[in-house]
């Protein structure tokens, strides 16, 4: 009696449980639907009057009308650009340094420092480097940087501490401790019988680093970098602190720029023309796309490398 | 188990709704509700205070911007908009509006140049027009020198600072730029946000201060208290007299007090490049932006008894705060304009 009436409240929770699952899951893609539904219905002027000439034209000019993207889309990829050059393989090398190198209880005093570095506002950052990072890229890093590389167009013009290099690594700094966490958990579930047959083989430290743990953890390494990635190209308040936000293309790394993500956050407020407000937000429909491509990129790339590399993860 | 739970929730939903229920009765009689321009945040919120203090009625005001405002303001979300920039007379007929000035500020160009004080540095209305276009690129070039012959000036870069955000400040400046300069008026004109030729770009007045003080040789423009805050170098400007005159209180007053209000219908004035041998060339009014119509008489003149209370009672806080009050002459005409406009069911709000 007692087991029975035990296992329809089981089966009644189960179903319950089951509804709210569902719920929650159908809340999630009602909103990503909603989402993009709003991006494409208030960005209607701005497509119906600039066309695709909008992705191409890189004047911004709200007093005529004139909107184009390109110098937001181009500052977007330059600064995350950079920011992935910096990030990945620091992140990579710290998290194989914490799992391979160094004795467990330091390497959870520094994963501890990771973890709370990732929590960090991204105003903070904004004001750091603002106020302590551009002096010095102004007076120590761009003129050291302008005396050997000078000959580039990246590295010409007036060093001014703020622009899209000082952008690029303020967003390495910030994404730095997400690779790093994910990767060195990535690291850390590598079995150790794997890593033991191969020191037993007779392989050094480097050999099972580059041939066991990395390849093992390949697949996690790229998610890690994505997650980073993600949060490069979307990020809004650092940037607009250091990126100089001019509506301009430049070769140099040096001059300003903007992002889509800080010219949002710059102009939306006092947006009351409804033309300009509708290429606001086509220029959010844009990095929503951008982000959309950038995934199944990686998504058909990864499916490549798998098969490639005849490893089942 | 569960039944603790529902109990729970009925105890939180019924404290809700009368929590909701006491906010509403509230909101009917005693609160006014504003939203827009961040410029005189500082002292409407100051006002608000102490108005609340003395009377009771309590005022929110949001500085979301003044195009926040004034979207707001026509979708009757909110009792008034605040806007830097005034309304155009078809714009306020449009949507049955009227607007009217509440405080005064002014804008200050600033510098970073070493061995340069403040109020040293000399510009006139053509200089500055031509550093923000991109023409004069260096400290030492002779149409500068010319205007300032005791000033060493180096041999080094100008960088332009603006807003990057929309502003009125940016508004208000530009406006100037366009009343002085023939060629900014073609290449670039007035407005919020415009495409400037040359610069970075700061996010609001502490990103322009930050940026202006961390590049040497930089120049951009800020209100006035955030120079003085931020012990900025700021520069002298030449008015339409033809004098050099320091921002301050008093060369803002001045502007305020030359300009010819009476015959600006819908307040409609900007008080940039003013008559007026002390008048500081770059000043401002904020504008109040309230519905012709008011639904309810009673609240409408609640709104105004509080505007009034400000132009008669607030003008030591403003100085207080460095912004202008409006010259008595000036806050005359603004209650005559209630009287005129204002109306509910078709009698007066304001008598």
């Amino acid at each position: 009696m007692l087991s029975l009436r035990n296992s329809r409240w089981q089966r009644r929770t189960d179903f319950i449980f089951r509804i709210l699952t569902v719920l929650c899951a159908s809340v999630i893609a009602f909103v990503l639907v909603l989402i993009i539904y709003e991006l494409f219905v208030n960005s209607g002027p701005s497509f119906k009057k600039f066309g695709l000439r909008f992705l191409v034209s890189s004047i911004w000019n709200p007093v005529t009308g004139e909107f184009g993207a390109l110098s937001s889309i181009f500052g977007t990829i330059v600064s995350t650009i950079i920011a992935m050059a910096l990030a990945v393989p620091l992140a990579i090398v710290t998290a194989l340094f914490l799992t391979e190198l160094v004795s467990p209880a330091i390497s959870k005093l520094v994963g501890i420092g990771i973890e709370l570095l990732a929590a960090v506002p991204s105003i903070i950052y904004g004001m750091w480097g603002l106020f302590v990072f551009a002096p010095f890229m102004s007076n120590h890093i761009q003129p050291a940087l302008a005396r050997w590389f000078g000959f580039l167009p990246l590295f010409s013009g007036p060093p001014m501490g703020i622009g899209m290099l000082t952008a690029g690594i303020i967003l390495a700094l910030m994404v730095v401790p997400f690779i790093c966490a994910v990767t060195r958990d990535v690291f850390l579930m590598v079995p150790s019988v794997i890593k033991e047959s191969a020191f037993g083989m007779g392989a050094t430290t480097w050999e099972v680093t580059s041939k066991v743990t990395i390849r093992y953890g390949l697949q996690g390494i790229i998610g890690a970098c994505f997650l980073g990635l993600g949060r490069a190209i979307g990020e809004t308040m650092a940037v607009t602190f250091v990126i100089g936000n001019d509506h301009n293309i430049s070769a140099s790394l040096f001059s300003a720029g903007n992002s889509i993500a800080s010219t949002l956050a710059n102009e939306f407020s006092e947006a009351s023309d409804p033309l300009y407000l509708s290429s606001l937000v086509e220029l959010g429909l844009t990095l929503f796309l951008i982000t959309i491509v950038i995934q199944s990129l990686a998504w058909v790339w990864l499916r490549r490398m798998k098969r490639k590399m005849r490893v089942t993860l | 188990m569960i039944k603790i739970v529902i109990k729970g929730l009925l105890v939180g939903l019924i404290m809700a709704i009368s929590g909701l229920l006491g906010e509403v009765g509230f909101a009917q009689s005693k609160t006014l509700n504003g939203a827009g321009a961040t410029f005189p945040y500082p002292i409407y919120s100051q006002w608000a205070y102490q108005y609340n203090q003395i009377t009771g009625v309590k005022i929110n005001y949001q500085s979301i911007g003044s195009g926040g405002g004034i979207a707001q303001i026509k979708a009757k979300t909110v009792d008034f908009g605040a806007s830097d920039a005034p309304l155009t007379v078809e714009d306020l007929k449009a949507e049955g509006l009227t607007q009217f000035p509440l405080i005064i500020g002014g804008v200050v160009i600033v510098v970073n140049l070493s061995d340069i004080k403040p109020g040293q540095l000399k510009l006139t209305p053509e200089l500055l027009a031509n550093i923000f276009l991109g023409k004069i690129t260096k400290w030492n070039d002779p149409a500068i020198a010319k205007v300032n012959p005791g000033l060493k000036l180096a041999n080094k870069d100008i960088t332009v600072v603006h807003r990057a955000d929309g502003s009125g400040t940016t508004w208000l400046f530009t406006n100037y730029l366009d009343k002085v300069s023939p060629e900014w008026h073609t290449k670039v004109g007035t407005d919020k946000s415009v495409a400037w030729p040359v610069g970075l770009g700061g996010k609001g007045n502490e990103g322009v201060a930050g940026y202006v003080q961390q590049i040497n040789g930089a120049i951009g423009y800020v209100e006035f208290a955030y120079a003085l805050q931020n012990k900025m170098t700021y520069t002298l400007l030449q008015n339409r007299a033809g004098k050099f005159v320091s921002p301050s209180i008093e060369s803002f007053s001045a502007a305020a007090g030359n300009a010819d209000w009476k015959n600006a219908p819908g307040f409609y004035h900007v008080l940039t490049d003013q008559p007026g041998d002390d008048s500081w060339p770059i000043t401002g009014a904020s504008f109040i932006i309230i519905h012709k119509e008011q639904p309810d008489a009673e609240h409408g003149r609640e709104m105004l008894k509080f505007f009034s209370w400000c132009l008669r009672n607030g003008a030591e806080e403003a100085k207080k705060l460095q912004y202008v009050p409006l010259p008595k002459n000036l806050v005359e005409l603004v209650e005559a304009s209630w009287k005129a406009e204002v109306k509910s069911g078709g009698k007066p709000v304001w008598n």
